[in-house]
Formats: structure tokens, sequence, C-alpha cells
């Protein structure tokens, strides 16, 4: 009999502190993004958002290790072929990631709709292309739960609220038969809806030298001029 | 206030023995490439605890490898508290290896403490046949009973004596590395030291994790023993139609209902430190067996659970249940104030929360236990190796993994590809081809010599593309000592005029992709 008053006494007490606890604060509702990646994202990654990232795979994870890093659980779904050393080196917690099979088409919005329903960041790969109908449904859900959709590939029929994209790549430390990849030196585009509408661009180096993201240094790669 | 009086059977190097290697041959239980568990021979040639397999392995060549499993050890272990079960029910499985029950009942039964340990001695070695050694000690609490039964056959310390008894024995014995560190720069060496440290004094310096050791050094029990009985409406059972006959199906069943345990006993704040698990069939049989829990989660009493029906299911013919499990019950007979878990200061506690583990156990669910996974490092060349899935529901996600941090793998591999890694590795082989400026496939000879430059990379039915810069050739010779698994490729890195890097590979002159740097 006391076990079950102490038990009433506190769920009443779990009422009254979520009745007295302040409204949910702005910075609750979004996960932090890396540091090179402020300038396209400088508010970070708004929870319930959805970020298409086209085809690069490290771009996906790169926008994945904010977020990792800072204590969040993520999921991978149909992306088999990632490359986790990478992710690890990217700066992804592999001891917060799951990476779940590619689900036939039949249970695909179940499975993505429960990953949602309990993880930060779910980062998709549709094998085909996503109905409209599933498509709304999970953004909805993740609005609800505050998750955010990371998109690769171009399977996603509803427009997503931020799209990265890199506009050109360079790699270097390679040559025509010596040294080997080293660094790749990208342009990054975002645009988008909404708080995200203004487009931005940004340079960095992804991966960086020994993994990681970096920004563009200007400074450090300026060349002298050439006297002709 | 002294503590149950308990009878504890030990059968030491039970992993070795149970996985079916013989005791004087060297053998090692392996987990994640450290030794867990050793056989005394492999002992005497240097083979320790927590050592990796290539330096085991290099001390004793002739070492059995043996896979860590213990849902073996669990079943295999059943036999030996089955026939047990003549002296005293409800006998208590602490570990796979080691089991426990109080005397009180039983001696007076039997004559006295003497006889019930002989008796004991003698039931467990008829089973185990000459497999291995059993140790059966009596003391004033489990704990210094496990320590009785150290190294002879049967030891019986007396009634009150039990602190005497402890006070030589090293602060090792009491398995909390940290506190034991802490109290050897403090100069205490043995139990008895610590145990003459003043209670208060000790709690107030090393918190509850220390009030439990002191405990246990001064021979009292773990905890003061619970003054009533957990009330019967935290027993969870589920009925099973139809009625069970394979493991995996009422494991199935079992895991629901650890969930809802773990559910209601958390909602109360409790944790339970021993489990019954009950087994009815349709025959009206009743099986029923205490489980130790050092630690409360879902995950470890669906282990227990599913590794006891294991026992149960697959036993020797005179123990196993006549008929399909038709009920399963779980009753927390132990229960504890949850101390809680803290937190790391930034929130780094490392461990899922129960939305993940219930929302993975979904996805499980609806796709199987294999389509769920999570990384761990293995160490390795290749992309694919150094980093590998396994599933999620054999590892337990609420505690802390070392394997998914990369000091996992202190040791260099020569030969590995330089960071940054890959960012798409197909787990596919899919075929490509690598051609010259004529338009012959780039070849590697036997020295790792090139033909020609490569200047285009063909994939699939696309269009070639032109390669502007390249490096390699990278040999690697990998496994020459194994027939089967011997490998011998070189790898090149290509940057196409598309700006893609990829990663490619030539084995006995055909051309594979193995990674993208997308």
């Amino acid at each position: 009999m006391r076990s079950e008053a102490t038990a009433e006494r506190i769920s009443q007490l779990h009422e009254v502190a979520a009745r007295a606890r302040p409204v949910a604060l702005a910075r609750e509702h979004v996960l932090p993004v890396l540091e090179p990646l402020r300038t396209l994202l400088p508010d970070g990654l708004r929870r319930g958002s959805t970020v298409a990232v086209g085809d690069s795979t490290s771009l996906a994870l790169a926008l994945l290790a904010g977020p990792s890093g800072n204590g969040s659980w993520s999921a991978a779904v149909g992306v088999s072929s990632l490359g986790l050393a990478a992710a690890a080196e990217l700066g992804v917690a592999l001891d917060r990631l799951v990476v779940v099979a590619d689900p036939p088409s039949e249970s695909w919005a179940t499975v993505v709709a429960a990953l949602v329903d309990a993880l930060d960041v779910v980062l998709l790969r549709a094998r085909r292309r996503v109905s409209g109908g599933d498509a709304r449904r999970l953004i909805a859900r993740a609005r609800e739960r505050g998750a955010v959709l990371v998109l690769l590939g171009d399977s996603w029929p509803e427009a997503a609220d931020v799209r990265l994209s890199i506009t050109s790549a360079e790699w270097k430390g390679i040559g025509d038969g010596y040294g080997h990849l080293q660094a790749r030196r990208v342009v990054v585009e975002s645009s988008g809806r909404r708080a995200a509408a203004r487009a931005r661009r940004v340079e960095l180096w992804l991966p960086a030298a020994g993994g990681g993201v970096a920004a563009v240094d200007e400074l450090a790669t300026v060349r002298p001029l050439r006297v002709s | 206030m002294t503590a149950v009086r308990t009878l504890v059977v030990r059968v030491p190097d039970w992993a070795v023995i149970a996985a079916g290697a013989p005791l004087h041959e060297p053998a090692a239980v392996f987990f994640a490439n450290r030794v867990v568990a050793s056989s005394p021979a492999a002992r005497d040639e240097g083979v320790a605890p927590n050592m990796r397999r290539r330096e085991a392995q290099g001390r004793c060549p002739e070492l059995i490898v043996l896979e860590h499993d213990p849902a073996r050890d669990a079943r295999a272990f059943e036999p030996l508290v089955a026939a047990l079960d003549v002296l005293t029910p409800r006998i208590e499985v602490s570990e796979p290896g080691r089991c426990a029950f109080p005397t009180r009942g039983p001696a007076r039964y039997f004559g006295g403490d003497e006889p019930l340990a002989a008796r004991a001695h003698a039931l467990v070695s008829d089973v185990l046949d000459e497999r291995g050694a059993v140790h059966v000690g009596v003391a004033d609490g489990p704990f210094a009973a496990a320590l009785a039964a150290t190294d002879r056959a049967t030891m019986v310390v007396p009634a009150g004596s039990s602190p005497a008894f402890l006070a030589p024995w090293p602060l090792a014995t009491l398995e909390r590395h940290d506190l034991v560190d802490v109290l050897h720069r403090l100069g205490l060496h043995s139990l008895g030291d610590f145990a003459a440290l003043p209670a208060p004094d000790v709690l107030g310096r090393f918190g509850t994790e220390g009030a439990i050791a002191h405990r246990l050094a001064a021979g009292l029990d773990e905890r003061p023993p619970a003054t009533r009985p957990p009330p019967p409406d935290l027993t969870v059972e589920a009925e099973l139609d139809p009625p069970a006959e394979r493991v995996d199906t009422a494991a199935f069943v079992g895991r629901a209902l650890a969930d809802e345990l773990h559910a209601r006993l958390s909602a109360r704040g409790h944790v339970c430190t021993r489990l019954l698990i009950v087994a009815e069939t349709e025959h009206g049989e009743c099986f029923e067996r205490l489980w130790r829990l050092d630690h409360f989660s879902a995950g470890i009493v669906a282990d227990r659970v599913r590794w006891q029906l294991d026992g149960w299911l697959n036993g020797t013919a005179a123990h196993r249940p006549s008929a399909g499990i038709s009920l399963l019950r779980l009753v927390p007979d132990e229960l504890a104030t949850a101390a809680g878990r803290q937190l790391g200061f930034w929130g780094g506690g490392g461990g899922a929360d129960e939305r993940v583990v219930r929302a993975l156990a979904r996805v499980e669910g609806l796709l199987g236990p294999d389509a769920v996974t999570v990384p761990e490092w293995r160490g390795g060349r290749g992309p694919l190796e150094q980093v590998q899935l396994v599933p999620a529901g054999v590892v337990d996600l609420t505690v802390e993994r070392p394997a998914s941090r990369p000091e996992w793998c202190s040791e260099p591999w020569p030969g590995s590809l330089p960071a940054p890694s890959p960012a798409t590795v197909p787990r596919s082989e899919i075929a490509i081809d690598v051609v010259d400026a004529t338009g012959a496939s780039v070849l590697v000879s036997g020295r790792g010599d090139v033909s020609a430059a490569p200047a285009r990379l063909e994939i699939g039915g696309r269009p070639a593309r032109e390669i502007v810069a390249w490096s390699g050739p990278w040999p690697v010779d990998e496994r020459w000592w194994d027939a089967a698994n011997h490998r011998r490729h070189a790898r090149f890195q290509v940057v196409t005029d598309d700006g893609i890097a990829r990663l490619v590979t030539i084995e006995g002159g055909r051309w594979r992709l193995a990674a993208v740097y997308d």
C-alpha cells in the first residue's frame, strides 16, 4: 500500500515539475553543427527539419557529426555502404550510431518512423522514390518528435528545408602516379526555404588532411603573384 | 547482524570447460580479440586475462582458441545446477560456473554444513564427470563463501568467523579496480586492513560503492537485508499460445517481459538484484531458477531469460520439459533502491536511453535481428575491415561500449590506407576496368610494376572517364599463412575528370571498385 502511495506522490511531483518547467528554449529547438559548417547553417540544424545533401556521403556524415558529438543518437537507413572509418574521422561518435539495413518497400516508412520517434538524426537513402504521402507523414512525425532527416540521393519527393550541394571539388596530395589523397577542397552552397532561404556559400576542406572538416583558411592558401 | 550463511559451488575456468576443451591442454576463450578465460595449462604458458589474441598465441602457439559465448556457458551449467535441486529448491545462479544457496534449511536436514558441502561436491562432481574441478565453500555471506570455494574441494568457515577468514585476502578479490587502486595507495593491502576502517568514514570518503565494498570486506551482506518482500504486482508473466518448444520463440516473449519488468521497476525507482525465472509447460511441469543480477537493465534480464530457456529446452533428457512452454513468469525476488547512474557531466554517459533501445527493438522486430547493426572497431588494412557492423541485439546499448571507440585498436596496421578514409565502401564487389592510353587493361606484375599509366576508368556500362590523377600500386599480401583466406592484391587511388576519387584494386588481373571518396 505504502509503495503505491509513494508512486502516486512521485507522479504528482513529476506533474508539478512539468508545469513549473520553463517553455522550451530556442536552443533546444536546434541541434549543433560542426564549427566549419556554421557559415552554412548559422543556427545549427533545426529540429523537425529536412536537409538534402545530394550524393555526397561525406557531407551527410559531417552534418551528423555535430549532433552525434554532442550526445545525440543517429541512424543510417539504407546506406549499407557507409564508410564507417570516414564517419569516425569526420567526428561521428560510432557508439551512438546505428546502421539499419535497407528495409523492403512495404515496411520502409514504418521503420523510418520508428527511428524518427526515438533518434535525433536519421540519415536516409531510399532505393526507390518515396511516395508523397509517406514523405509528408515522416516530415510531420519528425517535426513532432524533434528529429532531423538528412536525405541522400534524389528519391525524396518533397522539397527539403535546407539543400546543401557541393558545386566544385578538387583533391590535393595526389599526382600522376605519386602521392596519395590528402584533402579535398570543396565549395558547398546552401539554399532552402523559410529561414534558410538566403543562399550561402562556403569553401571547406572536406575531408581535411587526416580526416575531419576544416574551413579553408584563405591566408594559408594565398599564392604568390605570378610576375610575367 | 551477520550475513546469511551461504554455500557456494564453483567450477573454475567454466567458460573453457563449457566450450568442450580439456583443461590439461592450453585453451583460452576470447571476446573481441581479448582473453576472457583460460585453462590452467594456458596460464602456465603465460596467457593472462585481457591479453590480445596475437600475443597469447605468440606465448603459446598451440593454444586452442575458443569463442566467447555466454549462452553456451549458461546452457552447459544448467545440468550441474539441476543436480543440486535435490538439496534445496531455488538455487541461485550467480554466473555460469558459480551458484549459491542459503544453507540454513538443508544444513539442518543433512546434519550440518560439512556433510552438506560434501554432498553438494559429490553431486556436482558426478555430473561434471572429470571435466574439471569443483570447489564448495560454506561461510557467512556469498562473498566469503565464494572465496572459501577457491582452492580446496570443500571448505567450511565456522559460523561467525568469516571476518577473520576474510582478513588476509588481498583487496583485489573485491573486483573493484579503481577503489582497490586508491586503497593500495593509502597503504591498505588486505581485506582486514580495509574492514578495520570505521564504516561512516568509508561511506563519507568513497560513497555507496565504497560502503558496499567495506561491508563485503567486513563479512557482512552486500546490502542490508531487505526487510519486506517485494509486492506481488511487480511480477510479469505471459502465456504462450501456442506453447513454445523452441528457444527463440520463448526468448522473444522473454525479451518483451524483460522490457516490461524493467519499466515497472524503474517507474518505482527500484532495481532487481535477484530474479526468479519460472516456466510452466503444457503438462503442468514447473521449472524455476534464480539468477543473481549485478546490474539491472532490460538487456541483461532478457539475456538471462534466454540462457535459462536454452538450458531447459536443450538440456539433458532427464531434465528437459516434456512439452512446450506455455507460461513464462519473471519474479523480481530481491529488490534494491536504484542508486541511479551518474551520467557524464557533459551528457556523455555513453549509453542509449530506453527510448532508443525500444525503437531499435521495434525495428529488429520488423526487419529481423541482423538488420539493425552498430559499428565496432576491429582493425585491418582495408576500409571494409577497420570498422565492422555487429547486430545491435547482441550488445548492450545501455552501457558504454569500448569497442566502438578507435582506441580499441591501438596496434598499428602497416600498409593500411592513410586518412582520410573513403565515405562510401560498397559491401559487394563491383567489377570495373582500368585501361591505359591504348585501351588495354592495366596490369600489375608480381613485383609490383604497373604495365602502363592508367588513363581511363570504366564502371559498368557507363562511358569511361578520364583519369586525371592516380597513385599506386600499393601491394597487399594478406594471410599468406592461411591457404583459404590468402589474398594478394594491389590498390590504387584514382581521381577522374569529374572530380571523384576512388579506391580501386586489382586482384588476379581483375579490377574491382573498393571505395568512393564522395
